[in-house]
């Protein structure tokens, strides 16, 4: 760029302005949404109106907020209830696998590995009408320890191969010299490898968070009630219409808000997640 | 000795996750084939077999061939869709521009929602209502005078399906976008300038420079996004609710087990979808994992 | 924290994990008052064990009704017999495990799901008829309830055409609270009166009328929403023009799904949808009552409970809505019917008893029927209560001929039913009366009576 001659730079500048009206109107694309949430979440009562639904509140009310807080509170909770063991249990999972896997060949291991990979791309209709089943028969059906258990398993696959992609990159003398010096499997993974993956976990931790917060078909075939999630209890309230979608729009903002946050404060190892888990399978 | 001792250990650690996945994944599927091949339909199981006529059943049944039609026509819309939009964005995000990383970060930022909140957003931007109840895009279209773009949205007769892939593609470009860009930084400057040096256009450098470098990318963002595609469930539930117009192989799965009973005829439709993945996805990963063993 | 010890720790919480995961699995009571006594730094953990402990000292003082009263005047309804339970079962509580989504398509759905995984609720909502006979008496998931009939004398209140379509082999497996109405045509006064139409009594006025509305510049006279209430209108168009012997012998297996009457039906119904909102798949069936209060709309097709919505809106019978028969099935009451169950092995059975007690009792009848919008069940409730509407129900319910509905569970089981709305969602689709009719005829042979 320093090269160019000073009238084709300004010529570039010209185009470049130009780029930014495709910009733009992707711009207003993507924040429609989220224009009508806040919008019409922050309008009094009085105020909502299919009519004028694209005119901006007279002020900051918190009306819709409160309203549809109070419906959504005890499906937040279970939302929680749900999350934070889930994505904290499969990262443990998947750490530890993820480790053996990467460093440790025996035999099937090549066997093991595609079977493993296959199982993140499943359809869960093809396994739903056993899971109801098993659940049954392990009294776990109904409730969020269930549905935490089904998150930890059918996250093994990705959260192992996260890691294990990881793990792959450590340079093998670090882990030799460990070996040299007496270290055993434990002692390696504790001292050497466990250390340098905490961007790892913080990557697979926001993934499983998510998608565990996100999950709508689990959580609406396993649960019952008074046990379900954000994602259900919305989809309910929605549903329904006898609430005014005034509330509809701050229960979707309310319901989204913890991925967003997740998103906005630590959106670089959500990327990078996002990232793993196409290129590397 | 210790070699043997810690050999044993890192059976004992992983066996327990490969076990659980083995039951889970392929232990169920298995469970399911069987249901499939049942005679089940009511509350209570019932396993008496009934061959592959539940399949046949299947293949004949109509909605299920409108399952089909909406699936193609989602799936063409939607990939589609976001491949063209995630590179379009990613190319005019490369180009230097200032504000880059807000762009970015506000393209991206719907993948952290669910399709549940998206549905219920886009339910309401897409209110199909005329004359005097107008609302949502159609309002303000209509207010901005841009009229001829008011549409029936998913209450369109026949191609409804198409305007589901609208909020599809709202929330998956970002990550086309994401993948494209990463692609598009990978790629030496150096390249560039030889083929500028050579009197290329800008636009030519891309159309036969940049493109085909990138093609594993758009290889991979088919298989993930038509994975995606084929399992459509929450998205099209929040949207509209359940109606046969809109209906894809997961929601009739849904209903017909859970609303009809017919649970040898929701599992079969279980395992059609799983058979449908499997041969998008299985050749992939075994194209990927060759060419990672060869590395 | 000693290098050597920090494998053992590591191994240890791995461990914890498997027992959390596995024991919780095998043996759930042991796992549980193992981990309560031991003081837990994870608070998610704490509020679960703290949750199952409270739910077993509340063993017999709960009990969980299950219901699709979510909105409206069906859930003050609820709410309102809700009260009289508390007031005479203080001790025990009521869990209100209520599951939006019209007709209760979705709610069923999810108790499908529930009785499947044996998560049996103490008592649930069913319509009264082959939905409860043909899916949860044939699953044998009900206990009979004759001895409750028995011990309150309420044979000697209810209506004996009821008594058989709650019963099989002479054991009656549930308590009704209510009769709801069908084949009810609401409409716009003003809009007919400014039109100069008549309430229609028939289908070639309700046609005459709809092309005149349209005429007049509106262009949807007929509101109907999302698909369920499609299959409404649809039974209550082919009672219209089958009449009731041959409606009804459609359902018992003696008529012929195959026949010119019902291929006459099919048009008449198509004929109807010619009148119908262009967005009718994203209203629900409130949205689309409330086009005919609003003025958008003047007809709707929609069940009794509408009225309940009206008044609950702020709209006054005969000025903001006024009533009639679907037109052609005047003389015909297309009813169904509320009715409460006690499952086999329900959790609380004693609560489920008090529960049912309370539901066919004149004081839960009397609370329910005047706020949901319904007739009791019971012959001998207070008429003071009921406004003008439901007392013209009250006096139909007693002089008409009484036909059962199919979206409402009477006249087919779920499978059938789930039959005969794919059918109608591909005709939605398709517009192939043709079509309709063979997946009719091919649905009667595999999930009804045909065989």
């Amino acid at each position: 760029m320093t090269t160019l001659t000073p009238p084709r730079r300004e010529k570039k500048s010209q185009r470049k302005l130009l780029l930014y009206i495709p910009l733009l109107l992707a711009t207003a694309f993507y924040l429609i949404p989220l224009y009508l949430m806040l919008n019409t979440g922050f309008k009094s009562f009085a105020e909502v109106d299919l009519q004028t639904m694209w005119r901006l509140p007279s002020g900051l009310h918190f009306d819709n907020f409160t309203a549809a807080f109070e419906q959504l509170a005890p499906a937040l909770w279970n939302s929680i209830r749900l999350v934070i063991p889930a994505a904290f249990i499969s990262s443990v999972l998947g750490s530890i696998n993820g480790f053996v896997l990467a460093r440790w060949k025996f035999r099937g291991a090549d066997f093991i590995f595609p079977f493993l990979l296959f199982g993140m791309f499943i359809p869960y209709q093809s396994i739903l009408i056993p899971l109801v089943e098993f659940m049954r028969d392990i009294n776990l059906y109904g409730g969020v320890p269930g549905l935490v258990l089904t998150h930890v398993i059918y996250g093994i696959p990705i959260t192992t191969l996260t890691f294990r992609n990881y793990y792959a990159t450590v340079p093998n003398e670090l882990v030799e010299s460990a070996r040299i010096d007496g270290a055993g499997l434990l002692e390696t993974y504790w001292n050497i490898l466990l250390p340098l993956s905490i961007p790892s976990f913080v990557v697979v931790l926001i993934w499983q968070f998510t998608s565990a917060w996100n999950d709508f078909l689990f959580a609406v075939v396993l649960t019952s009630p008074a046990n379900w999630p954000i994602t259900v209890a919305l989809n309910n309230m929605a549903g329904s219409q006898i609430i005014e979608w005034n509330v509809q729009m701050a229960g979707a903002f309310i319901a989204a808000l913890p991925t967003l946050l997740v998103y906005i404060f630590l959106g670089r190892y959500f990327l990078r997640g996002l990232l793993a888990g196409a290129l590397k399978g | 000795m210790r070699f043997n001792k810690d050999r044993m250990l890192a059976v004992a650690l992983v066996s327990p996750s490969i076990l659980a996945v083995f039951i889970f994944v392929y232990g169920f599927i298995a469970w399911s084939g069987r249901v499939s091949l049942s005679e089940w339909v009511g509350l209570l199981p019932n396993y008496e077999w009934a061959g592959f006529s539940n399949y046949a059943n299947l293949l004949q049944d109509p909605r299920f061939q409108i399952d089909i039609r909406n699936t193609v026509i989602f799936t063409v819309l939607f990939v589609g869709g976001s491949l063209l939009v995630g590179l379009g964005l990613a190319v005019l995000l490369d180009q230097g521009l200032r504000g880059e990383s807000f762009f970015r970060s506000l393209f991206l930022f719907p993948m952290a929602i669910s399709f549940i909140v998206t549905g219920v957003v886009w339910r309401w931007l897409m209110n199909p209502a005329t004359g005097s109840r107008i609302s949502g895009l159609n309002l303000l279209f209509d207010n901005l005078g841009l009229d001829f773009l008011i549409s029936r949205w998913h209450t369109t007769p026949q191609w409804g399906i198409a305007a589901i892939a609208i909020p599809a593609i709202w929330q998956m470009s970002g990550y086309t976008m994401a993948l494209y860009l990463g692609g598009l930084r990978a790629i030496p400057e150096s390249i560039r300038e030889a083929a500028r040096v050579d009197g290329a256009t800008e636009l030519q450098i891309y159309r036969f420079q940049i493109l085909p470098m990138l093609r594993p990318i758009t290889l991979s963002a088919m298989i993930i996004l038509g994975h995606i595609s084929l399992k459509v469930f929450d998205l099209i539930v929040a949207m509209a609710g359940k109606q046969v117009a809109l209906d894809v192989p997961a929601i009739y799965m849904w209903t017909t087990t859970f609303d009809g009973n017919f649970y040898n005829r929701g599992a079969a439709i279980g395992m059609m979808l799983l058979l449908s993945v499997a041969v998008l996805v299985i050749p992939y990963l075994w194209y990927t994992l060759r060419t990672e063993a060869k590395v | 924290m000693s290098r050597k010890f920090t494998p053992f720790i590591l191994l240890l919480l791995f461990a914890m994990l498997l027992a959390a995961c596995g024991g919780s699995a095998d043996e759930p009571e042991a796992a549980d008052t193992d981990t309560a006594d031991t003081a837990s730094t994870d608070e998610a953990m704490d509020e679960e064990m703290a949750d199952e402990e409270m739910a077993d000292e509340e063993m017999a003082q709960s009990v969980e009704v299950f219901s699709w009263w979510t909105g409206g005047g069906e859930a003050a309804g609820l709410e309102a017999m809700i009260g009289v339970f508390a007031e005479k079962y203080p001790d025990i509580a009521f869990e209100n495990a209520a599951v939006a989504g019209g007709a209760g398509t979705n709610a069923r759905a999810v108790l499908a799901t529930r009785l499947q995984a044996g998560d049996a609720p103490d008592s649930w909502q069913g319509h009264a008829g082959q939905e409860l006979i043909g899916t949860y008496v044939a699953a044998d998931q009900l206990e009979p309830v004759n001895f409750l009939f028995e011990e309150n004398g309420w044979l000697e209140v209810m209506p004996e055409t009821l008594i058989p379509l709650i019963s099989q082999d002479g054991n009656i497996y549930s308590v009704p609270v209510n009769i709801h109405r069908a084949n009810v045509l609401w409409y716009n006064p003003t809009i007919l009166s400014e039109n100069g139409i008549d309430a229609p009594a028939s289908l070639d006025e309700w046609f005459a009328a709809m092309d005149a509305l349209q005429a007049a510049g509106m262009d949807a006279p007929l509101a109907m929403g999302e698909q369920w209430t499609a299959l409404h209108l649809f039974e209550t168009v082919a009672l219209a023009s089958l009449g009731p012997d041959a409606y009804e012998a459609l359902w018992d297996g003696s008529g012929d799904w195959g026949s010119a009457e019902v291929t006459a039906a099919l048009e008449d119904f198509a004929k109807v949808l010619t009148y119908v909102n262009s967005d009718a798949s994203a209203l629900s069936w409130q949205d689309a009552a409330q086009l005919v209060v609003n003025g958008d709309a003047a007809f709707n097709v929609m069940g009794d409970w509408a009225e309940g919505y009206f008044r609950e809106i702020g709209f006054e019978p005969n000025t903001g809505y006024g009533w009639a028969a679907v037109p052609g099935t005047g003389g015909n009451f297309q009813f169904l019917s509320d009715s409460f169950v006690l499952p086999k092995g329900a959790p609380h059975r004693d609560a489920a008893i008090a529960w049912l007690t309370v539901a066919g009792s004149i004081e839960g009848q009397d609370a329910f029927n005047p706020v949901k919008g319904s007739i009791p069940a019971r012959s001998d409730a207070d008429r003071s209560l009921y406004g003008e509407y439901l007392l013209s129900a009250m006096d139909d319910w007693a002089s008409n001929r009484v036909v059962g509905s199919l979206t409402h569970g009477v006249v087919a089981n779920d499978a059938w039913k789930s039959e005969i709305d794919t059918a109608l969602g591909l005709f939605l689709a398709d517009g192939s009366i043709e079509n309709f009719q063979t997946a009719l005829v091919a649905g009667c042979a595999s999930s009804g009576p045909c065989q």
